[in-house]
């Protein structure tokens, strides 16, 4: 199981800005390691967030994102106290969810 | 007893417990996955393919998408870019670098009420213009920026 992603989500003038640093290898499936074999391809492929059920963004990623992702945007509609929930999954299935307290 | 009844019985619960899940949104299978993948515009090689890829068979150029980066990077695999778009009606953005050997990068959804203004960290495996494709009410809008890069972001 993945490390947890960190989550911040800041409420200003009724737009809700947040952050997310998730944490994964994202390896692209380009590099050799030391004996010349090809580091097989694992990245995030999808991410969803939500807040109140209500998917806020999604996107589908290309191994080009870098490692340890990083990912900002804004929306209208939240308030403080409301949770913002984000899901990423990657090529091999595995994925993750966690949430945030919108402050 | 009716061998064939329960069977179908317990069968029929069990879709029934499934589809109340999914209806109480405790299971929601389509949430993510909502969009396969699409592995085309991911695995295309030129920016002709991506763009056919992406659905974007036509694109016009314009100033109202802006690309905020470093104009020199000098990380190859760490290169923020963030991406603003003040066309009304944008329904998703698109990062693609020219010269990596996939170019596109993201696709971004943006659902109504959510700001068309996103930023990420891309890799790029050398100096290349990036390129935002917007789809906005139906259009496809393309602007590109070009970034220098000092250390490639693909070897090790």
């Amino acid at each position: 199981m993945a490390d947890p992603m960190k989550i911040r989500a800041t409420a200003r003038d009724g737009v809700v800005e947040v952050k997310i640093l998730m944490s994964h290898e994202m390896e692209t499936g380009q590099r050799k390691d030391s004996s010349g074999n090809v580091i097989p391809a694992h990245f995030i492929q999808h991410v969803t967030a939500t807040c109140n059920g209500k998917t806020v963004l999604s996107a589908q990623w290309g191994p080009a994102i870098s490692k340890n992702p990083y990912l900002a945007f804004k929306f209208k509609g939240g308030a403080p106290g409301q949770k913002v929930q984000v899901t990423w999954v990657d090529n091999k299935g595995d994925q993750r969810t966690d949430e945030a307290t919108i402050g | 007893m009716n061998r064939q009844r329960r069977e179908i019985l317990k069968k029929g619960g069990g879709l029934a417990l499934f589809g109340a899940l999914v209806a109480a949104g405790v299971l929601r299978p389509s949430d993510v996955r909502a969009v396969e993948w699409n592995k085309e515009a991911f695995q295309s090689k030129t920016l002709a393919d991506a763009l056919k890829a992406l659905g974007a068979t036509a694109t016009e150029n314009t100033a109202d998408v802006v690309i905020t980066a470093p104009a020199i990077a000098e990380n190859g695999a760490v290169v923020p870019v963030t991406v603003t778009s003040n066309l009304p009606k944008t329904e998703s953005i698109a990062l693609l670098v020219e010269k990596n050997p996939n170019l596109l990068a993201a696709v971004f959804t943006i659902p109504e009420g959510t700001e068309p203004h996103v930023t990420t960290r891309i890799k790029m495996s050398e100096s290349s213009d990036v390129y935002a494709l917007v789809r906005a009410d139906g259009k496809f809008y393309t602007v590109a920026k070009e970034i220098k890069v000092t250390l490639g972001g693909c070897g090790g």
